[in-house]
């Protein structure tokens, strides 16, 4: 992995009604990949997706009791993998205890689309905020 | 959320008029659609043929009306579904749950 081609770097306020941006920054990234073989309307749906998936996730954990509170969204975009990174303020939660969904279960499918459409998912601490470092391969 | 609201033989016909369900308006778009049910409109139909973008919560809102209509003996039917849309209910299995349709007429050929 050699640097960045570019990088975005987005803080939002707690707040569902950025969800659509964020989205669709991540479809326009898709489709602006000039050196990816694969299907780009495919990965435009998914990174949208994930990135509205993993800002829920954010903004459902974050500090409700301050409405000052926000979620960053990093997005680096290599020549052979993209790195997602979503930071909150939150308490936090174990990924590894997330279960995934019965199929009647209505909640519970975020970080199955996470897990079900990224190549790896991580997350931890880092000084005063949660990350959630999402990896897709662009190979 | 705009939702348009006709009726079609013994169904409610509901058109969410959006581009995205997600979190910011998947509350919203359940409550109406449970709303209905608790007055007895228990036959729905959905048409998201306007919805290019679904995540984890629209379709949570979608399996509590099917659900609930189910449980008053209903029946909640999904149609015209866009493809990239309907991709996310066969990655979660969700269309082996819900009775899908290509089509109205579709449905209508089935029902007598």
């Amino acid at each position: 992995m050699t640097a960045a081609e570019f990088q975005v770097d987005l803080v939002i306020p707690t707040q569902t009604k950025y969800l659509s941006l964020i989205g669709s920054i991540g479809e326009h990234i898709a489709k602006g990949l000039e050196n990816y073989s694969g299907d780009k309307n495919a990965l435009a749906y998914q990174l949208n997706l994930v990135l509205t998936e993993a800002t829920t996730n954010a903004i459902k954990h974050s500090n409700s009791d301050n409405p000052k509170d926000t979620v960053r969204i990093t997005i680096h975009i290599y020549d052979d993998e993209l790195v997602i990174k979503v930071y909150d303020h939150g308490q936090g939660f174990d990924l590894d205890s997330v279960p995934l969904p019965d199929d009647l279960q209505e909640s519970g499918r975020g970080l199955f689309f996470i897990r079900e459409l990224m190549d790896s998912v991580e997350y931890r601490q880092e000084q005063d905020w949660n990350v959630l470092e999402i990896r897709k391969s662009l190979k | 959320m705009k939702i348009k609201k006709e009726k079609i033989k013994d169904f409610i016909l509901l058109t969410p008029e959006e581009e995205r369900i997600d979190a910011h308006n998947s509350t919203e778009f359940k409550e109406y659609i449970l709303d209905l049910i608790k007055k007895s409109e228990i036959n729905l139909i959905i048409q998201l043929d306007q919805v290019r973008f679904i995540d984890s919560s629209g379709l949570g809102a979608l399996l509590a009306g099917f659900k609930n209509a189910q449980r008053k003996a209903g029946k909640l039917l999904l149609v015209n579904i866009q493809p990239q849309v309907l991709s996310m209910f066969e990655l979660t299995r969700l269309n082996r749950v819900f009775e899908i349709y290509a089509d109205l007429d579709e449905i209508f050929e089935s029902e007598p």
